[in-house]
């Protein structure tokens, strides 16, 4: 049995509350730098002449519709701000969804998290 | 690579939520007995990182651009019936919220990025980890190797939804070139890119890492060596 001697160096409560600030930062920070270019699926849809079978999307006069944040005028900032709010979202649901699965429907005992 | 409403009629999107309502619905089962519950932040983290990498659009060629799909990843870091149920949270998120994904094809788009990826590269994964030493080096070069194969199995899904119900009147042979082409160079990026977040969780905390989990590691409160075997 091969022991890894890399030290760990984060406490599980730090691990979360880092990677959480990594999610944030990107983000705020990186996101709206992101490329603007169609991604390959749209690409393709343009290339091939199929891009105008689109409809208009249901909830496009969502606050928050095309990661923009209605009436934050700053294109960066607006993307930055939407999202930090999807981010957090995000988090809040699939660990809300996940500990309401685990409640109703957990059959292994809770085994021990390392520290 | 989130499919807008009206790309494929409403038959097979509605085939492809039935299925991926059944998938999502056993990958909860599976996750209710598998996630411990301490656990619950760490994977709530891993759908929030996914969200915010999937804004992060990185170029791949003239006038295109990719963004991870993060299906591979989560499964490495918890599981794949866990990370396709963080997956499906983002894209629920980027539909309801951003408007990003259509209504009609969310469907679809939990089948190709979520369900698809997740478990299709997870196999991957598991083949790829077998091949190579039982080092954390070897976890990290499946990962990126897994997350690859992932986006071509979801731009090949594409293409198949598309041969079935496309509205478009491009040729399937022609979408499928253009699809998997574009998709392979992408998946460099997701390949890259799944690597350095594994890379970077296995140093930190690969007791974390599910796809580590027949890796002895030291543990931070003891200082001794752990061992677990590999399920």
């Amino acid at each position: 049995m091969r022991a890894v001697s890399r030290p760990v160096r984060l406490g599980f409560g730090a691990f979360i509350a880092g990677g959480l600030i990594v999610a944030l930062a990107l983000a705020f920070f990186v996101s709206p730098s992101a490329s603007g270019e169609p991604d390959g699926l749209n690409k393709v849809a343009i290339d091939k002449g199929f891009a105008d079978t689109e409809n208009d999307h249901a909830l496009d006069d969502a606050p928050t519709a095309g990661y923009e944040v209605r009436g934050v005028d700053d294109d960066r900032l607006s993307t930055g701000v939407a999202g930090v709010v999807g981010v957090t979202i995000t988090f809040a649901v699939a660990g809300g969804v996940l500990l309401l699965v685990r409640r109703t429907r957990g059959a292994t005992p809770t085994q021990g998290l390392p520290h | 690579m989130h499919i807008p409403d009206g790309f494929i009629d409403g038959t097979t999107s509605a085939g492809a939520a039935v299925v991926a309502a059944g998938g999502l619905g056993a990958s909860l089962r599976r996750a209710g007995e598998v996630l411990d519950e301490r656990r619950v932040p760490l994977a709530g983290l891993v759908a929030a990182f996914v969200f915010a990498v999937q804004m992060l659009n990185f170029p791949v060629a003239s006038g295109t651009s990719g963004h991870l799909l993060g299906g591979a990843l989560a499964a490495v870091l918890v599981g794949p019936a866990v990370g396709a149920v963080c997956v499906s949270v983002v894209l629920a998120v980027q539909a309801l919220l951003f408007a990003d994904g259509g209504l009609s094809a969310l469907g679809l788009n939990v089948l190709n990025m979520a369900l698809l990826t997740a478990f299709g590269g997870y196999a991957v994964f598991v083949v790829v980890r077998h091949l190579l030493p039982r080092t954390s080096s070897s976890v990290v070069v499946a990962s990126g190797v897994a997350a690859a194969v992932s986006v071509v199995i979801s731009a090949m899904a594409f293409t198949a939804e598309y041969a079935i119900g496309g509205t478009g009147t491009a040729a399937v042979s022609t979408v499928a070139g253009a699809m998997v082409g574009v998709h392979m160079l992408i998946g460099i990026g997701e390949g890259v890119i799944t690597g350095l977040v594994v890379g970077a969780v296995v140093a930190t905390r690969p007791d974390l890492v599910w796809g580590a989990r027949g890796l002895a590691f030291r543990s931070p409160a003891t200082g001794s060596v752990a061992e677990r075997v590999a399920a």
